[in-house]
């Protein structure tokens, strides 16, 4: 599904990635841990598109599609998510105005009839439920107001939404209460465990894995993947840190 | 007869003086006049602008307890001035909302003068500008609370959107007390386009010039948060955002 070669990428001139490689089919949860300053939220935001952060060599390919040359709304259309560490608050534009926006224009892109208010509604309220997130907390303005938790159920909500074949989700962790942990990774197990999805977790903690299993963990160090392994190499990092782990 | 003004004159500093003199010194003698008996409600909603100048000079006279209530949106290609001078009675309320957006190398302005006499009366004035190209929105509100103004809570706020280098908002809040018991309020505030929440909503498949739409429009919806006619506040907006359609992808 996602193909990464030999990426390297910059943001104002300096290189946080340098050659970083990966694979990852339908079916599978990766997860990518590392410590501060390892190019993690990087790597999210290249793939998501985000301007100001420029491939500078290597590629990434999409569903057999170069994704460098899509502009991120047609990364969404295609399939792609892209949780934000910090999801940003938008005053004067409601939850369900912008998300009927969104998902009606990803289905345009690709086709498809919109979605009536009442369709749409009624699937929003379903996500909401599954996330437990109060549907009053979607009449109001996308994420002003919110808690850090509130934010980061939203983002689910807005995943359930859009329904995508492949998340990038950027410490959705972070910000959350042991409750809201487990809610959350059970919103991500709901929503994108199926043969035909996929998803990077980026992370600091092991905690999100108990909930969400990991088919590979990869621990990614001065912008390059430096080793791989299976959940339990989740728990050794949890039991050992990152310089024992990375030095054996 | 009226002189012309020049832009040594306070209330004309920022203006374009000539599109005024295109205009001619008979458009400054024509007032609208708006008068509101004590306990009455008034409201007027307008569209103003074209591809010619224009002049629109409106004073308002709010009796007793009256409710004085003015939108306006500022559209056209040309200068546009929107003048307003309101005399509120004791307990009458004047409410305000004005738009400006547009871009080429036009002046578009909304000038205020409200003046507070007598007790208890209220405003409350709320301008959006939203400008690229080489234009020009401008805010000039002028307050005055006289001797006899107590318990005045009078309020004005300003926000503009520059969405290009070149692009220019100019604020002048001109407040006047001669009360002491006395609420004024006033903000200002100039910006850009908030492109992280550009982003935000791109990553959700929004294209950029829906988003582009998305938050102009809410950007502008506070200056006609006040106005309750719902269907009149979408004509407004419309009106506001054709603008912002017409200029397509002229402006990033």
């Amino acid at each position: 599904m996602l193909k990464i070669e030999n990426l390297h990428a910059e943001i104002d001139g300096k290189e946080i990635l340098k050659g970083l490689s990966l694979e990852v089919n339908a079916g599978e949860v990766h997860a990518i841990m590392g410590p501060n300053g390892a190019g993690k939220s990087t790597l999210a935001y290249v793939l998501g598109g985000r301007p100001g952060y420029e491939v500078t060599q290597g590629s990434v390919t999409f569903n057999g599609k170069d994704l460098m040359d899509l502009e991120p709304h047609e990364r969404a259309a295609a399939g792609m998510f892209l949780g934000f560490q910090y999801p940003v608050e938008i005053p004067g534009v409601s939850n369900v105005q912008f998300l009927r926006e969104a998902l009606n224009s990803q289905r345009k892109a690709r086709g498809e009839e919109p979605l009536t208010g009442g369709e749409f509604l009624k699937l929003a309220k379903e996500k909401a439920g599954l996330l437990k997130l109060d549907m009053e907390m979607l009449k109001r303005n996308v994420n002003v107001g919110f808690s850090g938790g509130e934010k980061k159920r939203n983002e689910m909500v807005q995943m359930g939404i859009l329904d995508p074949a492949f998340a990038v989700l950027d410490e959705t962790d972070s910000g959350l209460d042991i409750d809201a942990l487990k809610v959350v990774g059970e919103g991500i197990n709901a929503i994108m465990r199926k043969p035909d999805k996929a998803v990077l977790l980026i992370t600091h903690y092991q905690r999100l894995l108990d909930y969400v299993q990991p088919d590979f963990v990869h621990i990614l160090s001065a912008g390059r993947i430096v080793k791989t392994g299976g959940a339990d190499l989740a728990k050794k990092l949890e039991d050992e840190g990152y310089d024992e782990v990375m030095a054996a | 007869m009226t002189t012309m003004p020049t832009t040594r004159d306070e209330a004309w500093r920022y203006s374009d003086i000539a599109a005024v003199q295109k205009l001619g010194a008979a458009a400054l003698d024509q007032w609208e006049e708006i008068t509101l008996a004590a306990g009455e409600t008034k409201r007027q909603c307008m569209i103003v602008g074209d591809e010619a100048p224009e002049l629109h000079r409106i004073r308002i006279k709010a009796g007793e307890g009256a409710r004085a209530e003015l939108f306006v949106v500022i559209v056209g290609n040309d200068y546009a001035r929107v003048e307003v001078e309101t005399e509120l009675a004791t307990g009458a309320h004047f409410e305000f909302g004005g738009v400006t957006i547009g871009g080429g190398d036009a002046v578009r302005e909304f000038v205020t003068r409200t003046t507070h006499d007598l007790p208890e009366a209220t405003s409350n004035q709320v301008v959006r500008a939203v400008h690229w190209g080489e234009a020009t929105g401008n805010f000039l509100g002028a307050i005055n609370v006289g001797r006899g103004g107590q318990r005045t809570d009078a309020g004005q706020d300003f926000k503009a959107l520059v969405l290009e280098k070149g692009a220019t908002a100019n604020a002048k809040p001109e407040l006047e007390i001669f009360a002491d018991d006395v609420k004024c309020a006033h903000g200002a505030a100039i910006g850009q386009m908030d492109e992280m929440a550009r982003y935000y909503m791109a990553s959700r498949g929004i294209s950029p010039d829906l988003a582009k739409k998305l938050l102009v429009r809410a950007f502008i919806a506070d200056a006609l948060a006040a106005l309750e006619d719902e269907g009149e506040a979408e004509r407004l907006l419309e009106a506001a955002l054709d603008v912002l359609d017409d200029a397509g992808d002229r402006i990033a």
